[in-house]
Formats: structure tokens, sequence, C-alpha cells
């Protein structure tokens, strides 16, 4: 985990270095202030000395403004070096994303890919500026601070490491009883959350059953569950200043008592004993940030987890080395294919042994239930998902000897739940291709269909497409998607049910120009909706998974119950207007 | 500002309101450990000018005043730190319960807040209330306030502890803590813009992520993953350096304050030791030693205000945004007419204490007698007409009549008000101009829990909340048994898939059933809708997403859900209304054909051309 995040440096190694190089500096200079404060004291004031005043006075001065610079610098870079990781772990992990086959995808749910690319990539960059800044800061004022004591007086040095050992023992065993207590607490939230989303999002049921005061009463058992181990991790942590406290004091106590014997019997100076007192707060202050820190790294683990999952997820579906950059033709050949999304060891498939060849430039029309595996079985042709046993071939060749790339832009796919980008429509449809002229996707454009309605825009071709497509309805937005599909200007065309929310006559004007347009395209459509493939040139019928029907129109209509069925119940009027 | 301004003197009025008595002893603990902290600095003079310097001159040294001195110390100090962990218990009663009241004051008016609210406003602002904002409310109460309070006291006792020395040296202390404190404030006025540019940038972020990941699919057909990933690229740069400012002027707050704190040190430390040497205003050494320690305590409550500047300001904001929506008006109700059980005695309606099965409106008249309308469905439109907004009206003139019992459907566009309708008649939205009676009654007159108790909806995204499968029916009909919800479940034909889960009807669903099909939810708020037996049921596109078979199933449920009650329903499936009593179709707010089935069909009409097909519906 460590290194495939240290490995997230990168360009910023520089300022991730000079970071604590310059907060070691600046500790330094801090340290040494108060030793040459007890310089100036001694052999300054007491002897009278004001050369010597100047010397030490001036010195201090140095250092001060170079601990200033220094500690400005360190920040500085401290700043860039984090916000630079956070960048790289962020561009690392949306790299992979983008790496993601469809199992990947379905793996995951966006909500939790949003918070892996956000909040925790936040916690960790917080996480690793504490690290390269306060965790080397802490440690070394401590052993400085200590060191230098040492060197002023060791026995006072030995009575306040003691006292130190006593509070660092207290904090981290608080700590080791808190942490547990706030972890189980953060879940609490996320269920207070929940429930906050859900009463949002659900006001329309809430209020129609008139359950404002059921779910008040939910959310109060809930708030008050937190209130209570919030309270309980409190009264631990509340614990912390006084002991502090009880620990500063303890120490000026014994600094007291035993400096002013030492003073007295001539074994020590005054400015000694005014610099141990400096040093007392120094080591018992950086003892206390060193374990906030250790509270906030510990916390941010979980974070650091969730993100490297992500950024060594390995893709179950790669690229050959070497692909193939050609795709001969439009054929396609299914052979004894086997189909199945995750391992199961039940030897159940959602694709079993389906076994046909549908000539280039051909039409197939595809029909069958929900959960019959449609699409699942055109998907595997563009090889959005390798098949479990058998081989897929396009062109004559095994889907998966091609160069992902020339495979997808030969396959041209339109999803079932099909997205516009945020853009107007020219970008959207460059998405098929980027060189496309303002000709060529009026062109496309005709072709679906959707030219009509998008110059009736006001600003035609440059209307801007809201997230999602919301400013369009369904029909239109399906009929752009096609648009854009048909920019690949693809040897296969499949369209997974892209026409549903198309009327009939228009679905035809659709199928009469791929006819008469684009002959020599394979072209494969999936519908509920009989008309729109009864005219193919091939029927294919599904069931559960298996090919059951193969075909003409007329030849299914004679042999096939499913087909013959469903082509009644539709003539009825129960037509799919869907 | 003025509205941060606001929202902080309200939060404190609330917390004074709430726990004045323990906020009157906090601040005299705190005042009371402050002291004994500065107490602890004087002391490092009293120790060296009348004990140390003493003794040194002495041959035999007596030690007892020293024994003396320090006792004393020692017990202001264990006084101190009595207060200190006294007022942080407290401290813990008042600041997490005033963020309990706030949680539970805030939750409680939200779920009061009329449907418009929640139509306007994004869900993740008003989510942002409850996290962000209330987080920084907490952190002012029980960390910013108790802090700037004593770093104030400690000042002021340091401020009179340096006069009492010597005003030559307190005035360098006091001209460079002022200097501090004007850095320290420039400071993170900057690193407050650039966190806002920076919050910012992450809300782009967040959009980009969403949408590419959400269309990820699309993506990879496509082969763009380049593309995506140079935009991404591009907002990530822009992040990395709103975030870099922030985080550099934030980080040099620190070593600011603190090299300008050892500044005024040294520049103290050089001048007391110039004016003992030179024996100037009678200074001692002792007065140098306790002076600069008084420096370092005065620098250390400079440095720590400093440092919770941002953090008042960012609670300011925060308060103002919660108190933003406390103070959003309620839904208002004016309603009188009630809902009761009844049965019928000698021919007239009266009011029982049993459950009959008969419900009817109890209408108190204004000359103080009272009127029961038995419960039977009924609904009318008269001339209705409303917009959400004043300048856009959706429905113009609308007419109906449902009797008790009959299926009414609504088909058209989408933006064509079907839902709308819908929103009317529980009174989510109230009308402009007409009236909607109920069983005769104007639905402005009936209590609105009592409306929308006797109103059943179903609706097209399906709302579940986290608990089992069996509350989630629940949610219908608290008081309904185990078996009433199994019996409610069979009916919507749900009962079959929830025997599969894990856990049959105790399966805990996490949120809002995620792990359950969009037609499984469905299925599960049809259920919901048949537990709570309503005379008048709505289904908004409620088998929308149930596949054409399931929905067969499911369609023999609903048809026994639907006997005896009046229904309104949405569909986008004609399949599923061809038998109402009346089909409306709509087209931009207005009702352009009327009529059953067969009459429409003959019409040859829109709704003709919807059914062969020849017109999306979408």
């Amino acid at each position: 985990m460590l290194k495939t995040l240290t490995a997230q440096i990168k360009q910023y190694k520089r300022q991730t270095i000079l970071t604590p190089i310059f907060v070691a500096l600046e500790v330094v200079f801090d340290i040494l202030i108060p030793f040459l404060m007890s310089y100036l004291v001694d052999y300054g004031i007491t002897p009278g000395n004001m050369a010597n005043v100047w010397k030490y006075g001036l010195l201090m001065l140095a250092c001060s403004i170079l601990a200033l610079i220094c500690g400005a610098l360190s920040g500085k870079y401290a700043a860039e070096a984090s916000a630079g990781f956070a960048k790289n772990v962020r561009d690392a992990e949306f790299r992979n994303i983008q790496n993601f086959s469809f199992s990947n995808i379905d793996e995951y749910s966006t909500g939790g890919l949003i918070t892996r690319l956000t909040t925790d990539v936040t916690n960790l960059q917080n996480s690793f500026q504490m690290i390269i800044r306060i965790a080397v800061r802490s440690p070394l004022n401590f052993i400085m601070a200590l060191a230098m004591v040492f060197y002023l007086n060791s026995k006072i040095a030995l009575m306040l490491l003691g006292v130190t050992v006593v509070l660092g023992i207290f904090i981290f065993s608080m700590i080791g009883r808190v942490n547990p207590i706030f972890v189980k607490m953060f879940k609490k939230y996320d269920a207070l959350n929940e429930s906050i989303q859900e009463n949002i999002a659900g006001i329309r049921p809430v209020k129609s059953f008139v359950r404002e005061d059921y779910e008040k009463e939910r959310f109060d058992k809930r708030s008050q569950e937190i209130f209570d181990i919030n309270r309980k991790a409190e009264l631990l942590l509340v614990l912390q200043q006084p002991m502090m406290q009880v620990a500063i004091y303890s120490c000026i106590l014994l600094v007291a008592w035993f400096g002013a014997h030492f003073v007295v019997d001539g074994s020590m100076q005054i400015g000694t004993l005014i610099s141990l007192f400096t040093y007392i707060m120094n080591l018992l202050m950086s003892l206390m940030m060193f374990s906030m820190i250790f509270v906030m790294v510990v916390m941010s683990l979980a974070s650091a987890k969730r993100v490297v999952e992500v950024i060594n997820q390995v893709s179950y579906l790669e690229s050959p080395k070497d692909g193939i950059k050609e795709v001969k033709d439009g054929e396609v050949v299914f052979d004894h294919v086997y189909f199945n999304y995750a391992e199961q060891v039940d030897g159940h498939y959602v694709l079993r042994d389906i076994n046909f060849t549908l000539p280039s430039g051909k039409t197939m029309g595809i029909l069958g239930g929900t959960g019959s595996s449609k699409s699942s079985l055109v998907s595997l042709i563009p090889r959005l998902y390798d098949v479990t046993k058998g081989e897929v071939r396009v062109g004559g060749i095994d889907v998966r000897k091609y160069d992902l790339h020339t495979l997808r832009d030969a396959v041209s796919m339109v999803l079932q739940k099909n997205v516009l980008f945020s853009g107007t429509i020219k970008e959207n449809m460059r998405w098929g291709d980027p060189n496309a002229t303002d000709a060529e996707i009026i062109e496309a454009c005709q072709l679906a269909q959707a030219d009509e309605f998008v110059s009736k825009m006001p600003k035609g071709y440059d209307t801007y497409i809201e997230q999602g497509g919301t400013n369009v309805s369904g029909g239109q937005r399906q009929r752009l998607t096609i648009a854009r599909a048909l920019l690949k200007k693809p040897k296969i065309l499949i369209l997974d049910d892209s026409t549903s929310a198309v009327d009939t006559k228009t679905d035809y004007l659709i199928r009469q120009a791929f006819a008469t347009k684009i002959p020599d395209t394979t072209k494969i459509i999936i519908s509920q909706r009989i008309s729109s493939i009864q005219d193919a040139d091939i029927i294919m019928v599904l069931d559960k998974g298996h090919l059951v029907g193969w075909g003409t129109h007329d030849e299914l209509m004679n042999s096939n119950e499913i087909y013959r069925t469903t082509y009644q119940a539709q003539q009825k009027g129960g037509s799919e207007d869907e | 500002m003025n509205n941060r301004k606001q929202g902080l003197s309200r939060i404190f009025k609330l917390v004074w309101h709430n726990y004045k008595k323990l906020v009157v002893i906090v601040f005299v603990l705190i005042l009371f450990s402050a002291l004994a902290n500065v107490y602890g600095s004087t002391f490092q003079k009293t120790l060296i000018d009348s004990y140390i310097t003493p003794m040194m001159n002495q041959s035999n040294p007596n030690f007892q005043p020293l024994i003396a001195g320090i006792a004393k110390l020692a017990l202001i100090y264990v006084l101190g730190i009595l207060s200190t962990y006294i007022w942080n218990r407290l401290m813990i009663t008042i600041s997490l319960g005033t963020l309990n009241d706030i949680r539970e004051d805030l939750f409680a008016h939200m779920e009061s807040l009329p449907l418009r609210y929640f139509d306007t406003h994004a869900h993740g602002d008003i989510m942002s209330v409850y996290t962000n904002d209330t987080d920084t409310l907490r952190q002012l109460i029980s960390q910013s306030v108790p802090q700037v309070v004593s770093s104030i006291v400690s000042i002021v006792m340091v401020v009179a502890s340096m006069f009492m020395l010597g005003w030559q040296l307190a005035l360098v202390t006091i001209a460079g803590a002022l200097f501090m404190l004007f850095v320290a404030r420039s400071i993170t006025k900057r690193s407050g813009k650039y966190f806002r540019s920076q919050q910012k940038k992450l809300g782009a972020v967040n959009g980009y992520v969403e949408e590419m990941i959400e269309g990820a699919r699309v993506v990879k057909v496509f082969s763009h993953e380049q593309q995506t990933i140079e935009g991404f690229e591009k907002i990530n740069d822009d992040l990395c350096l709103a975030s870099t400012k922030a985080n550099t002027f934030a980080n040099i707050l620190m070593p600011v304050c603190m090299n300008l704190g050892y500044l005024s040190y040294v520049i103290t430390a050089t001048c007391g030791a110039f004016f003992a040497i030179h024996g100037m205003f009678g200074m001692s050494l002792g007065t140098i030693a306790a002076m600069l320690t008084l420096n370092r305590s005065f620098n250390q409550p400079i440095a720590q205000i400093s440092q919770q500047i941002n953090a008042v300001v960012m609670a300011g904001a925060g308060a103002s945004r919660v108190f933003a929506l406390m103070d959003e008006p309620s839904e208002t109700d004016n309603g009188v007419v009630t809902m009761v059980r009844a049965k019928l005695e000698d021919g007239q309606w009266v009011e029982s204490k049993e459950y009959t099965g008969k419900w009817c409106w109890r209408h108190p008249r204004p000359d103080g007698t009272t009127v029961m309308v038995p419960l039977e469905g009924d609904v009318v439109f008269d001339d209705v007409t409303f917009g959400y907004n004043p300048d856009k009206t959706v429905l113009h003139d609308i007419n109906l009549y449902a009797k008790a019992g009959q299926k009414i459907a609504f088909v058209g566009a989408t933006g064509a008000g079907k839902t709308t309708i819908t929103n009317l008649i529980n009174r989510f939205y109230d009308i402009n101009k007409g009236q909607i009676t109920y069983d005769g009654i104007d639905i402005n007159l009936i209590k609105k829990n009592d409306l929308r108790k006797s109103l059943g909806i179903v609706l097209q995204d399906t709302q579940l909340f986290s608990g089992t499968v069996m509350d989630n029916i629940r949610f219908g009909k608290l008081e309904a048994t185990d078996e009433e919800c199994i019996a409610a479940a069979k009916l919507a034909n749900a009962d079959g898939f929830i025997n599969h889960l894990e856990n049959g009807y105790n399966t805990y669903l996490q949120a809002g059933g995620e792990s359950l099909s969009q037609g499984q939810r469905q299925l599960l708020a049809i259920a919901r809708a048949a537990v709570a037996n309503p005379p008048v049921l709505i289904l908004d596109e409620a088998t929308s997403s149930i596949d054409t078979r399931t929905e067969r199933l499911v369609q023999d449920g609903m048809d026994k859900l639907m006997e005896g009650r009046t229904v309104f329903v949405i569909a986008h499936r004609l399949s599923t209304i061809m038998n109402s009593d009346a089909i409306m179709v709509l087209d931009h707010g207005r009702i352009i054909e009327r009529g059953n089935h067969d009459e429409l069909i003959k019409k040859k009409g829109v709704y003709y051309q919807l059914y062969t097909g020849a017109l999306e519906m979408d």
C-alpha cells in the first residue's frame, strides 16, 4: 500500500524532500534561541558585558529570522508537495478507472468511486502534509530540546524525561481507548446521514403516508445514540488537557525546586534556569502534537486503503500486445459461446452454447424477454466482456486478438442506458469521430432522423446539452446517440433497444436510412417491438440465455412459439409504448 | 458578512438560553484556570528575585521560605488543573447537547417544510447543512469559544502583570503582539479566500467525475478514455493550484506567528539586558526572566486567537445556513375537517372508537354543529389553474370528476402536467385558482395529515428506507401486524422475491434498498400502499420499471388493490390503463381529449396515435 502511494509523489519529490529539511532547520533555530538566551544572561548581563549582549542578541535575531524563512519555505513546499501528491493520486485513480473493463465498473458504485476520488484523497493529502511537516517536526523538536536540557543539566533532564514518559504512556493509552469509540461513532454518523438523505429524497412518501413524527422519532433516537457515544469518547479525551497541565506544572515545580538548589550551590547559572523553563513547554508540546498527528494518520488509513484499491485494481480485460489493427469486414461468428458475468461454481451461465454466423452487411434482429440475455450477447462483440468459454469472431478473427481500440472503432454500439455528455450537440457528436466536419455531423443526424429537431432548436447544433442530457426528450436522446454511433463509420452497428422511445414512424425511417445509406454495415437490432425487427434478414429469439429461434419473420411465425405469441400480443393492441 | 454575524449571535443566544448556569460556571472556571497559569508565569520572577538571589548571598542558605513558596504555587496549580478539568467536562454537555438540539430541531423543522422547498433546493445542499455546517458549529462551541475566552483572559492578566513589572518592556511586547495579529489577519484572509476557491474546484472535479463514471460504459464503447483523462487533468490541475495556494497560506501562519513571537522575545531580551546593565528603570535579572516568560505567555494566546479567526468566520457562515433552513416557513394547515372511524346508527353516521372499516369526514361548521360526511373517494377538479412559479402556469382550467370507485388515467408527454395533478390532490402544492373537492369538501378545509392518510400513493422513483423489508412495508400502516404486511406483499406479488432474499422479510435494506432492482423496489412500494388500505390511490408510473411479463403478475394484484377505490393512474404503457373509466390526454397543461379507451380510439385523435405508436410519448 505504502509503495503505491509513495509512487505518486513523482515530480514533487524535490518539494517532498525539501519540506522536512527546512522543517529540521527551523527546529534547529527554534531550539538554539532559548540556548542563546541563557548565554546572553550568563555572559552578557551577569558580568555586565554589553558587547556580549549585542553579540548574542544579534545571533538570536538572526536565528529567529532564519527560522521564519525556513518555516515559511517548509510551509510552502509542504503545500506544493501535498497538493501535488493529491493531484497525482487522483490522476492515477482516474486513469485506472478509464482502464477498467465493464466487469470492473460493475463492481463499484458511482458514489463509491466519487468518494474515493474526492474525500478520501483530501484525507490523504492532509495526512501526507502532516507526515512531511509535523511528524518530522515534533520528534525532532523533542529530541533536540531533550538534548539541550541534558547539555544544560543532566539531572533535571532525567526528571523531565521521566515526566514525559509518564505523559506519553498516558496519551497513547488514551488514544488506544478512544480510537475504537470514534470509529464506532463515525459509523453512527454514516447511519444518521443516510437517514437524512433518505428523508430528503423520500420526502414524498414520508408526507403522503404522514410519517413525519415517525421519522422524527427514528432520527432523534439516532441523534441521541451519537450524543451518547460522542460523550463517552469526549469524557475520556477531556482528561487530556488537565493531564497535560499536571505534566507541565509538575515539571515547573521540579525545575523550580532543584534548579534553586543547583543555582544556590553554584552548579548552575541563573540563565540556564530560565532557558530550562522554556524547554519544558517545548518538550511537552511536541509530544502532544505528535500524538495528534498519530491519531489523524491512523484515521486516514481507511481512506488510503480505499484509494489504493482503485489504483491497483487490475483491469479484467486488457488489449493484447501487438493486437491486430484492422478489421476485415463485418462478419460476426459465435462459436459455442458460454458466458457468465462472474465466476460461479454451480455452472450457471447467462448465455449457453450460442452458435451462429451473421454474414457481413446483413441485418439481424434479436427478440427476447427481460432476462433473456440479449444485451449480454451483443456486448461480447465489441469485447466489453470476455466470453467464459468458446469464441466470438469478427471479420473471421477472434475478438481477443484485436487491438481493443481498433475493434471498438469497427463495432459501434448504442447502449440501452445511453448517455449524452455536457457540451454542445456538435461536441457530443465528435465523440464518434473527433475530426468529423459539420457536414458529416449533419449527415449522420439526418440518417438517425435527428437533424429535423436539432435544426429547429434556436442554437441548432451548438445547443448545449446539460449533464445527463436532461434538456432533450428520451426519444431525441436516443436519436442523437444513434447519430453519434454512426459517425464512427463502423463495420458493425449494434442498437440495444435504442429506439424504444422513438415513435414507430421515425423508427421505420431510421431503418430505411440504414438500408439505403449504409448497406455494407452489419446491423444488429435489439427491440421489444416486433415491428422494429420483423423486416430484418435474420431474427434471433433468445430465451433465458438459450438461442431458441433463428430465421426470417415468416419462418419464425411458423416455427417459434415465443415469437408468434409476442407478435400476436402486440398486434392485439398491447403495444409496447415505453 | 451580516448574515454571519447574525448567525453567530443566534448560536450564542441559543447556548445561553439552554445552558445559562453551566455557561456561567464554565466562564468562571476558565477565568480561574487562566489565572493559575498566569500566576505560574510570574512565579519565575519571585523564584529568582525573592528566593534564589537572597540565598546566594547566605553562607548557610535557608530553603524554608522556598518550600512555602513552591507549596503555595503547587496548591494554585492543583486548583487550576481541577477547574480546567471541570470546565472541559461541562463544556462537553454544552457543546454536544447544543449540537444534538440543533440536529433534532433541524430535522423536525425539515420534516415540516413544504414540498416546494425540496423541489427547489439541491439535495446535496440540504445535506451539507447537517454535515459540514453543524460540524463548523461544533468546532466553534467546543474549541474556538473556550480558546478565545481563555486567551483573552490570559492576555488581560499577562498585560496587567507586565505593566506591574515595568511598562517599558511591556510596551515592546505589546507592539510585537499587535504586529503579529495584523500579519496573521492578512494571512488568514487570503487563505480563507483560496480555501473557498479550492472548495469550488473540488465541486468541479466532483461533477466531472460523476458524469464520466455515470457514462463510463459509453466512454469505453467509444474508446474515449484518453480524451476523458485529458479533460480530467485540466480540472485536476486547477484544483491542485488552488489547493497549493490555500495550504501555503495556512501553513505559513504558524511559523510566521511563532517567529514573530521569537522576534519580540529577542527584542525584549536585548532591551532588558541593556536596561539592566545600564541600571535603567531599576530593572533586575529576575524582572527580565519574568518578562520573557510573560512575553511567551502573551504571544501564545495571540497566536491561538489568530488561528481561530478562520474557524469563527466559517462557523458564522455555517450558522447562517443552519438558521436559514430553520427559518424556512413550515407547511401551513388551516384544515378543520378530520377523518374519523365511523359506524351507521339509525341511518346516521356517528363516530366510533373501534375500527369499523368505515370512515367519515368530521366537518365542524362555523355555527358550531358538526356534520359527518362518509368517506367515499369522490374527487372533483373545478377550473383548476396552477403553476409552480407564479409567472409560469403549468395547468390550465382543469375540470374533472372522479366518482367513488372510478379509475381515472392520465397520459401525455413529459412535462404535460400529469404528475402535477397528483401533487395537487394531496396538497403537496396549493392551487392558484379554482377548487378541488373531496367528497364535496374543499380540500383546503381538510387537515393535511388526514387528507394524506386517505390517499395511497405509489411513485415512479421508489424511495425505501433503511430497515428491514417488513419495516418498509409497515411504513404504510405502523400498527399493521406481520400477517397483514405479508398479505399486502402477496397482493403485490412481492412475496415471491422477498422469500428469495437472504433473510426473507427480515432482510435489512441498506441505503434505500440499493441492492434491490428498480422493479423489486416498485413491488415493495405497491405492497406499502396496499397495507395502508386507503380509499383513494394515486399510481404515478407505478409499474414503469417492471418488465412486461412481471407486470402481468403485478397487474393482477393491482386490480385487486384498486377494486372499490378511486384510482388516479399515470402510465407510460397504455396497456395498463386501457380499462380505465376515463382517460385524460394532457398536453401542455390542458386536457385535450377525454373518454374511455374505445371512445378515444374511435375518435382517431392524439390517443389513437399514441396507441398505434405513431406519436412518441416521451
